[in-house]
């Protein structure tokens, strides 16, 4: 089933309880997914380079393996020494939790050849990485990882939300929404449905050279949009030629640096619930969600099939 | 005296609501009752509803703030009036025999979903699959409808003053819809009876579904409809019916069909 949510407020000066807004919606639709629960979220963009970076499936070990905190110590300084090489200089580094770290760097190479050594340390992957965007994605519902990674004070422009209810893959935070565009800074993506073209997209984008950190489908619409955005194409333009792209059943949400958008495929198989408002754009698989952060009667409307829409902040 | 007390449920994930007790938080006057559904759980609502109209025999009940919450009024099969002061969510009066429903907000999809009778009036607009596989009563949606409106419909009325989305009236059996704005792709798609009235454009008819010939008896229905919810002159409109080509399973495959003709 799944649930997701996304938020643009329209004066874009980053003073917003971003964190707190999206926990509050994304709670209200734990009947949707109550696997995982992951965020995507906004500031205004800094001169440094945030990467977010997982060293472990979380508790994957931890029960009576004396040497796994031994072990992700040992990645996470593996991590810095390849980040190193790679040509970036470390402003700083902040442990979120035992297996998550999130290194501000200074970095004007290629993106992807620093993602590519950072993951080659083995169990590290790279959650996001851009100027603006930071994931936060673990088990459990909105309350416990909004809790656990101190969201509620987590102010921001614009960021993007899902509840988890897995389907066609794990259950682990590498399966969890929202995806990080690899290679591409500040774009990442939260999808509801399924794509029954998933297998020849992956291909085709792993012949260009991508790689993908899950078995899950959706993270290919982030990689595919992330890829047309490369190739010139604007965020709308990408997202419209994935309507003609990808097969099967899907509404999903794309964000950028400055930009939100929805697409939803052709049958119109999954909800989105639309509020355009003077002050912000909600929109979520299900109303009682925008409900949960705006307390009085609004006008909402759910966007037909096919449709593209996009807000920039 | 409790006697024995109710097994322990357990609920690792809290998706389930435990048994509630019913909140009896109404303001009740006479006939008349109200109360706020702000702080109540989508099961206490529906359990206070039912208090008020089975056990006391109320037959205006005002629900204020709503909320969007999912699943409010399914199920009420008594002669009622029950007015949602806001929006709802997903199953909004679904399988009501009897019951005037007024949501002053908007709805969620699968409004009225297998209703028998009664009516239901949503000022706002609705989700895709409003009045699924209705059997019977009217409902009418003052805003746009989403895909799929009357999926299955087999008998009422459902009338939409503003648009409708893709697959409208699809595998409907019987009944009538009247889209007073335009209709997305695929009208009619696979009906079997009833009837398509369209005020504004038509994307593309469905399978199956083809131009009907307009009668008397149609300027009767829609007037008298339009009369009934006070909703002024209607648009012109066109009609829509089945083609009734599908009736009959072709016994040739699509390449044997060429050899022949």
């Amino acid at each position: 089933m799944c649930g997701i949510a996304g938020i643009i407020y329209r004066n874009g000066n980053g003073a917003h309880r971003l964190g707190s807004d999206m926990t509050r919606m994304l709670q209200s639709m734990k009947h949707r997914g109550p696997d995982s629960t992951g965020y995507a979220l906004y500031r205004p963009p800094t001169a440094d380079l945030i990467m977010r970076i997982k060293l472990d499936d979380g508790g994957s070990g931890g029960n009576g393996d004396l040497e796994h905190a031994d072990r992700l110590r040992r990645r996470r300084h593996e991590v810095q020494a390849r980040m190193r090489a790679a040509g970036a200089s470390l402003t700083s580094i902040d442990d979120i939790n035992e297996y998550t770290i999130a290194a501000r760097l200074s970095y004007d190479g290629d993106l992807k050849r620093l993602a590519d050594y950072v993951e080659s340390v083995p169990g590290a992957e790279v959650l996001s990485a851009g100027s603006a965007l930071e994931i936060i994605k673990d088990l459990g519902d909105a309350r416990t990882v909004g809790t656990a990674y101190k969201l509620d004070s987590y102010v921001g422009t614009h960021g993007i939300g899902h509840v988890r209810m897995a389907t066609e893959s794990d259950v682990d935070i590498s399966n969890a929404h929202p995806y990080w565009a690899y290679p591409f800074s500040d774009v990442a993506v939260v999808h509801n449905g399924q794509l029954t073209n998933y297998h020849q997209w992956r291909r085709r984008l792993e012949r260009l050279g991508h790689r993908f950190a899950s078995d899950c489908d959706s993270e290919i619409i982030a990689v595919y949009l992330a890829q047309k955005m490369a190739e010139g194409a604007s965020l709308e333009e990408a997202m419209r030629m994935s309507l003609e792209d990808l097969d099967g059943v899907f509404t999903y949400i794309c964000v950028s640096e400055d930009a939100l958008g929805m697409a939803k495929d052709e049958l119109a198989a999954k909800p989105l619930v639309l509020y355009e408002g003077e002050d912000m754009v909600v929109l979520a698989s299900e109303e009682i969600a925008i409900r949960a952060i705006i307390d009085r009667e609004i006008e909402t409307y759910d966007p037909y099939e096919s449709e593209v829409m996009v807000w920039t902040r | 005296m409790d006697t024995v007390a109710p097994p322990a449920r357990f609920d690792p994930r809290g998706l389930v609501e435990l048994d509630e007790r019913v909140p009896g938080t109404s303001e009740i006057d006479g006939e008349k009752a109200s109360f706020d559904a702000r702080d109540l759980t989508t099961r206490q609502i529906n359990l206070e509803l039912r208090r008020l109209i089975y056990e006391l025999g109320v037959r205006e009940v005002t629900v204020r703030n709503p909320g969007a919450k999912h699943s409010l009024g399914v199920g009420i099969l008594a002669r009622c009036a029950i007015t949602f002061e806001g929006s709802l969510g997903y199953f909004a009066a679904g399988l009501i025999d009897g019951p005037e429903v007024h949501i002053t907000g908007r709805v969620g999809w699968s409004a009225c979903e297998n209703m028998m009778s009664g009516v239901c009036v949503i000022d706002g607009n609705a989700g895709s699959l409003t009045a699924a596989a209705l059997r019977g009563g009217d409902v009418v949606v003052h805003g746009r409808v989403g895909a799929r409106t009357g999926i299955d419909q087999k008998g009422g009325t459902v009338i939409v003053l503003g648009d409708a989305g893709s697959m409208t009236g699809f595998m409907m059996q019987r009944g009538r819809q009247i889209i007073c704005g335009n209709a997305g792709h695929g009208l009619g798609d696979s009906m079997y009876d009833g009837v398509l009235y369209v005020g504004g454009t038509v994307a593309s008819l469905g399978i199956d579904c083809v131009p009907g010939e307009w009668t008397d008896v149609d300027t009767e229905f829609v007037t008298r409809k339009f009369g009934i919810y006070g909703l002024g002159s209607p648009p012109e409109l066109q009609k829509f019916v089945c083609g009734k080509k599908l009736y009959n399973y072709d016994s040739l495959e699509p390449s044997e069909r060429k050899m022949v003709l």
